[in-house]
């Protein structure tokens, strides 16, 4: 529990303050506030931050919380307590049906979309009878514990926080696992995360959900709170301010969260009340200042005051490294194996009217390095998506084991035993190099969110971290274990993806280039990586340009031209192969 | 129902649904060559309407001082950015751009209000003011982002939207205004009448339809705007100058989104935070339309402006959650069509 300290010293702080002396209880009001400010703008984090998906409609299921209870204990007299869960559950169903529809788009549409949504919800909250149209519920019972009943801001105070300081735990939990890590791979694109097993709409549905349901938590405490509800802390004005905390606090850093609800909060506090004093003016006047702040902020300090802070405190904390003497499993193999891994029978693939690859076929059979060479264009990457799954054949097969694979998706190809490194790096560069690789072994973990919530994973991910660790080590770069994979050079971030390539465990290794940006001495140390791997029993199947490089180390090369196959033999006969002379060199060569 | 009333919705629908559309395009516009999705559209369309209301009314209007302030913000950022190297013909447009535009729109705004000028000149004149406002925006705000992500952009542009929709209620007041009508002819066609202004409305909605049309598919700097838009790195080592295409796409934008304002706000009474409705209304055209298709944009608000004409009349308590929710079914299509390989960068 070392790690865990800061977070034990901050509650005893925040559990101290109603004991302070002379605190003002207005100072309580706005802790309170803080605190639900704060439980939204953490779920806006693990969203916005961690997973890259911009919600603007965060409001809109704070809403669908407080309305649920509302309705419930007001009109109802149903206990707070029954309602929490259908609180929770009515924001995290809502957070279903509105993600279903947009998780899979990419981009800009979703905060189109949760900005169009939070609008149109709170016209429904205003508009609905048994809502109370614009007036909304009031007579909202207030939370009690047998006798104790929580009327005043300073008795609730301990349920928000404790609310808080349960959401920040369960929410670094989540982030630190197996799932966590499919996670913080989302906002750099899903490709390489889903040629791993991870399903990336699966993993922004999730996200997408758990933010709701915290905002809805804090709508369930904003009720009894305030013990009355109306629409308008749900509008659109609202699901932008919360935007707004998570941008100031530091949208990808939990803590980030809790900072920017107590920036904003006693920023309109004070913006409310000296502002028009200074300008004469009616009404909003913080709301110019809030947007003039907000576009400021983003063009000195895009990523927030928590990463700013942090980096000013003297200690930094230590990473642990991992137990490597932990087992993983491997990988159950048929022992009767065919000799042919990989057969690719007339691969085609067209873009409207280019022929990428032109009925190109191929196989790998086990113990074998094969090389994929060819000029550039050559159609060497699109046969590897074809084989990875990551575009679909126009026509043609390709069977893994004598089976075909079809249109089987990379999740899938994946645990046939296939795994790749990309020709554009495409590593999670504020993750660690550990953490990076460890997204290899996705598959061979099983641990999901909630176990990592509540630390019911840390066996299984052990066993990752450790396979993770041992990868690391096998292709030499266990001095750079927890750095930040963005820091190293390009080349050792191709070993990186080597790495993590290999926790798949792998009977067939893809290569994408692994040699470019490497020194000489990186290649001879690859080149030999690469035998050990055959001799181990491992297939690998490389795109490169190096031509020493793959001379030495293929068993068979394949050349591309245009798309077209137009040789496949040993290196000595492709060597001296006229066509490929004419192809690399010109028709005069 | 009945013909007359049919034919009743049908035509305040396209009325709508063509101020919907010119937004909608502006929106295509501005994110198409900027990546910017332009929250603050709707401020532009409320800053055309009142500041064109006020001159009419004989008032000075707030707009015409902001477009000064942000004009000499957005002159030092200029000259900041220009410090090593004081190019006096560089330094010399930006102040003509920044600075001398403004003040001269000021200063033609004050001597106009006092002398009850006809429609056209106030028109003129709220043009030119919410241009400049829109020109310097682009200076401070999106012009040092915009190497950034969209995602950064977006929330940069709803600071911009919370900020300007403060200002207009100092300016303006909490209170609705309307203008002048442009063209008081009117014309019958059976039991339908067409106003001169609804004409007006149409006619410029297509114009402007067919003009951005013409202008990117045939005119030189048209196509330097889309390159722009798909390659910033791309089209800056082919010569084009990228930061002026975004003034462009600013400069038309504001005024298309203060035209749109003056064009309706003889129909109806506008408040300071109106334009942000109408503008979302565009959106979800210019999301119907992927924001990168100018003519089904057009289409899809002429459907926006009819549902809403309909539901305003059949369940007009749920005319906005309809209106917004006809976003949904848009998203789930886009979303079952969305391309296999779709990387986003960062």
């Amino acid at each position: 529990m070392r790690e865990r300290w800061p977070l034990i010293v901050f509650a005893v702080l925040v559990a101290a303050v109603p004991f302070i002396p002379g605190v003002p209880p207005f100072w309580i009001v706005l802790l309170d506030n803080i605190g639900l400010s704060a439980l939204v703008a953490m779920g806006l984090v693990l969203l916005t931050g961690v997973g890259g998906l911009t919600s603007f409609g965060q409001a809109a299921f704070v809403g669908f919380g407080a309305y649920t209870t509302a309705v419930l204990s007001a009109n109802y007299g149903v206990s707070p307590w029954l309602t929490l869960p259908l609180s929770l559950l009515v924001s995290g169903l809502a957070a279903v049906l509105l993600g279903l529809v947009t998780v899979r788009l990419s981009g800009h549409y979703l905060p189109l979309g949760t900005l169009a949504w939070g609008l149109g919800l709170y016209y429904l909250f205003s508009k609905l009878a048994f809502l109370g149209r614009n007036d909304g519920v009031s007579g909202i019972p207030p939370l009690s514990i047998g006798s104790l009943k929580m009327l005043d801001p300073g008795t609730i105070y301990y349920a928000i926080w404790a609310a808080v300081l349960i959401a920040a735990l369960l929410t670094m939990n989540l982030l630190d696992s197996r799932t966590g890590r499919a996670i913080r791979a989302l906002r750099r694109g899903h490709i390489a995360a889903e040629a791993f097993g991870v399903y990336s709409p699966r993993a922004k549905l999730l996200v997408f959900i758990y933010a709701a349901v915290l905002a809805g938590l804090s709508g369930w405490l904003y009720a009894h709170f305030a013990r009355a509800v109306n629409p308008t802390p749900f509008g659109a004005q609202a699901g932008i301010e919360y935007l707004f905390v998570a941008v100031v606090g530091g949208a990808g850093y939990v803590w980030g969260g809790v900072l920017g609800a107590a920036i904003v909060v006693v920023l309109k506090e004070i913006l409310q009340s000296y502002l028009p004093l200074l300008l004469h003016g009616e009404g909003q006047l913080e709301t110019i200042v809030f947007g003039i702040l907000l576009v400021t902020l983003l063009q000195l300090a895009p990523t927030g005051l928590w990463p700013w802070l942090t980096s000013r405190l003297p200690f930094k904390p230590v990473a642990k490294k991992p137990d490597t003497s932990i087992e993983l499993p491997a990988r159950v193999r048929s022992s009767s194996a065919p000799n042919v891994l990989l057969q690719v029978d007339n691969a085609r693939k067209q873009f409207g009217g280019v022929v990428a690859v032109n009925n190109v076929s191929f196989d790998v059979q086990a113990r074998e390095i094969v090389a994929l060479i060819g000029p550039n264009g050559a159609g060497k990457s699109t046969t590897f998506n074809l084989i990875t799954g990551v575009l679909p054949p126009t026509s043609g097969n390709i069977s893994v084991l004598g089976k075909a694979v079809g249109n089987a998706p990379p999740q899938d190809v994946v645990k046939l035993g296939i795994s790749r490194t990309f020709q554009h790096v495409k590593l999670v560069p504020d993750m660690t190099v550990l953490e990076n690789v460890a997204i290899g072994a996705h598959l061979r973990g099983h641990s999901g969110a909630l176990s990592s919530m509540f630390r019911l994973d840390r066996a299984d991910e052990a066993k990752l971290l450790a396979e993770a660790a041992r990868q690391i080590e096998r292709v030499g770069l266990g001095d750079q274990m927890h750095q930040l994979a963005g820091s190293l050079s390009l080349g050792q971030q191709r070993i990186v993806e080597i790495a993590r390539a290999l926790c798949v465990d792998p009977m067939l290794l893809l290569l994408d280039e692994p040699a470019a940006g490497l020194r000489h001495m990186e290649k001879q140390r690859l080149a030999a990586l690469l035998r050990d791997l055959r001799a181990g029993g491992m297939s690998v199947l490389l795109v490169e340009h190096d031509m020493g490089f793959v001379m030495d180390l293929a068993d068979r090369i394949v050349v591309l031209d245009f798309g077209t196959k137009i040789a496949e033999g040993t290196p000595a006969a492709i060597k001296t192969n006229p066509e490929v002379i004419k192809a690399y060199l010109g028709a005069a060569a | 129902m009945n013909t007359t009333i049919l034919l009743f919705l049908l035509q305040d629908g396209i009325t709508n649904g063509a101020i919907y559309a010119l937004l909608g395009l502006a929106l295509v516009l501005v994110f198409a060559v900027t990546r910017v999705i332009l929250i603050p559209q709707g401020e532009f369309v409320t800053y055309g309407a009142l500041t064109y209301a006020s001159l009419a009314a004989g008032r000075m209007p707030g707009t015409a001082k902001l477009a000064v302030v942000i004009g000499l913000v957005a002159f030092a950022f200029d000259l900041y950015a220009m410090r090593k190297t004081l190019h006096v013909p560089k330094v010399a447009r930006a102040f003509a751009l920044h600075v001398a535009f403004p003040v001269v729109v000021l200063l033609v705004s004050m001597w106009a209000a006092d002398q009850r000028m006809p429609a056209g000149v106030s028109l003129a004149l709220s043009l030119l003011i919410v241009a400049s406002i829109g020109l310097s925006l682009y200076r401070i705000v999106f012009q040092p982002l915009a190497h950034t992500s969209v995602l950064v952009l977006l929330i940069a542009s709803v600071g911009v939207h919370l900020a300007m929709q403060g200002l207009g209620l100092l300016f303006f007041g909490a209170e609705g205004q309307r203008g002048p009508t442009l063209l008081t002819a009117t014309a019958t066609l059976g039991s339908l009448r067409f106003t001169g202004q609804g004409m007006a409305v149409y006619g410029i909605t297509i114009a402007f339809i067919v003009g951005l049309w013409l202008f990117f598919g045939l005119t030189l700097y048209g196509k330097a705007l889309r390159a722009t838009a798909v390659n910033r790195l791309g089209a800056r080592l082919v010569g084009i100058r990228t930061t002026l295409s975004g003034q462009i796409a600013f400069l038309l934008a504001s005024t298309i989104g203060a035209l749109s304002g003056i064009l309706i706000v003889p129909i109806t009474t506008l408040y300071y935070d109106t334009g942000f409705l109408i503008g979302l209304k565009g959106f979800i055209a210019a999301i119907i339309g992927g924001l990168i298709s100018y003519p089904l944009t057009a289409v899809a608000a002429l459907v926006v402006g009819i549902v809403e004409a309909f539901s305003s009349f059949y369940a007009s308590n749920f005319k906005e959650v309809i209106v917004f929710t006809l976003l949904i079914p848009v998203l789930l299509l886009r979303s079952l069509a969305a391309p296999a390989v779709e990387e986003e960068k960062d």
